[in-house]
């Protein structure tokens, strides 16, 4: 039977290698290795991580929404939406813009608590289904989704077909007598305000949960 | 004792050696030129080898019954060499902008010369192949042909096809008109509504929360090099195995043992 093999020391020294060193525990061969690999995770780390960071960038990045006007406060009724055109992204011409829906607030149908923000509501036009672009039908007082037949009332709740959560809206203030639109925010049934998200994503229950926010689009702090 | 390696005496039938005072190989002009392409061929073959491994990958045994339906994971192939070859010749007129991606798609249909064609080429040969696809990967799956040893190549293949989707998806964009822009904003929001980062990916996909300025060039991006640059790559070590593991035979054919082997026949 073949001898077994004794456990070998942690010492450099009692293996018997040449020029070792008295306590010497890691070999110069280890040594080596060990610099050379992390010398080739530094340099590769240097190439990979600013491009990743380059390419990633926009997903951390909060984008700018300045207030932009839509028109004079006694343009808006409490009974009818005017469509209005806003920019969204400046740099690509028509196809930035994008329709939203405006009237004055009503105490008669709006329930939410009323404050500096929606003295107007302003109603995207993007449908919460998948993000098609609704209609409002004066005849009906309704919003009308052309694309798989999502409906929604008046002040924007659902109130047919696949949508999951009310129409976007967005916040409003009056500078001078002129009306602004600012930045886009989502609601739950409740007509809560949430952090935009994208259609197609509740805010019910765990939707809220299931669907966080972006870093790339918040609601108003303490709204 | 080292093993030495002792020279081998030439084998019947291959060429004696060159002596000297002797001549060898084309003397006149006229067989030179007889003998250019396979003494081209030979020089790069000197310096390379490669091949044995052309003879490796084309001259395999295959099994009896072999059938058409063998070709599709070729067609397959070709579909996607097409879409490569017209993608570069579209990218030479095409411009990847917002304000301009639709008027050069509109200068390439009805102006450049065979313009359309070679659009035309290029969008419906995505449909040729995204079927292709599917129909190579049915008989790969109704002949059984995903079993041992070959589950590693139904798992590339399966990466393949959904990159042959994900170039479907940001292709689609490109062309830059109501159908393109508005297929898009649905297709990130489907994609978005994926629990936890679904949201993130389609922050991703469009380079911020809206339809932006960098939504298109981003699409071309990954359309035209990040994606081809993966099925180019994925797609030879497909066929690597495929060359390696050899081609299953068509399940109705069974495996023949010799008659001596059989037990029913093997004398107790």
């Amino acid at each position: 039977m073949a001898e077994r093999k004794t456990a070998k020391s942690k010492y450099t020294a009692d293996r018997q290698i040449p020029g070792a060193f008295e306590g010497e525990t890691v070999t110069r061969r280890r040594f080596m290795t060990g610099t050379v690999h992390t010398a080739g995770a530094v340099a590769t780390a240097a190439i990979v991580l600013p491009a990743a960071g380059f390419a990633l960038g926009p997903v951390f990045e909060e984008k700018e929404q300045p207030w932009q006007p839509v028109g004079k406060a006694t343009d808006f009724t409490p009974d009818t939406y005017l469509p209005r055109t806003i920019t969204i992204e400046p740099r690509i011409g028509d196809v930035g813009k994008s329709t939203v829906f405006v009237r004055r607030f009503n105490p008669d149908v709006d329930t939410e608590p009323r404050d500096q923000y929606n003295e107007f509501i302003a109603i995207s036009s993007a449908c919460m289904h998948l993000g098609c672009p609704i209609n409002f039908v004066a005849a009906a007082q309704r919003f009308i989704c052309p694309c798989h037949g999502g409906v929604y009332d008046f002040v924007g709740k659902v109130a047919g077909g696949p949508p999951v959560r009310p129409l976007d809206r967005f916040y409003t203030r009056v500078e001078n007598g002129t009306v602004q639109i600012g930045r886009r925010f989502s609601v739950n049934s409740e007509l809560e305000r949430f952090s935009p998200r994208d259609p197609g994503e509740p805010l019910d229950g765990v939707g809220q949960y299931m669907y966080p926010s972006r870093p790339s689009m918040r609601k108003l702090p303490g709204t | 004792m080292p093993k030495l390696k002792l020279p081998v005496p030439p084998m019947p039938g291959r060429p004696a050696p060159k002596r000297p005072g002797k001549t060898y190989g084309p003397q006149t002009p006229r067989e030179h030129g007889r003998e250019a392409g396979t003494s081209a061929i030979g020089w790069i073959d000197e310096r390379t080898s490669l091949s044995g491994g052309a003879r490796w990958m084309m001259f395999r045994k295959v099994p009896k019954g072999t059938n058409w339906f063998y070709t599709l994971g070729s067609a397959t192939m070709f579909a996607f060499l097409a879409q490569a070859v017209t993608g570069v010749f579209l990218a030479m007129y095409y411009d990847p902008s917002a304000t301009g991606a639709y008027d050069s798609i509109r200068n390439i249909n009805n102006e450049v010369f065979l313009g359309e064609f070679v659009h035309g080429m290029h969008k419906w040969g995505s449909s040729v192949m995204v079927i292709l696809v599917f129909l190579h990967m049915g008989r790969t799956f109704f002949f059984g042909a995903y079993k041992y040893p070959r589950e590693l190549n139904w798992v590339i293949g399966v990466v393949l096809l959904i990159l042959t989707m994900t170039m479907s998806f940001t292709g689609y964009l490109l062309p830059f008109d109501q159908r393109s822009y508005w297929a898009t904003i649905v297709g990130v929001n489907i994609n978005g509504t994926g629990p936890f980062v679904g949201p993130y990916l389609s922050d991703f996909l469009r380079a911020g929360p809206d339809f932006g300025a960098t939504t298109l060039s981003r699409f071309y991006a990954i359309h035209m090099m990040l994606v081809p640059g993966a099925i180019a790559a994925l797609m030879g070590f497909h066929l690597y195995l495929v060359a390696k593991l050899g081609t299953t035979a068509p399940p109705w054919l069974r495996a023949k043992s010799p008659e001596k082997l059989r037990e029913e026949k093997v004398a107790r």
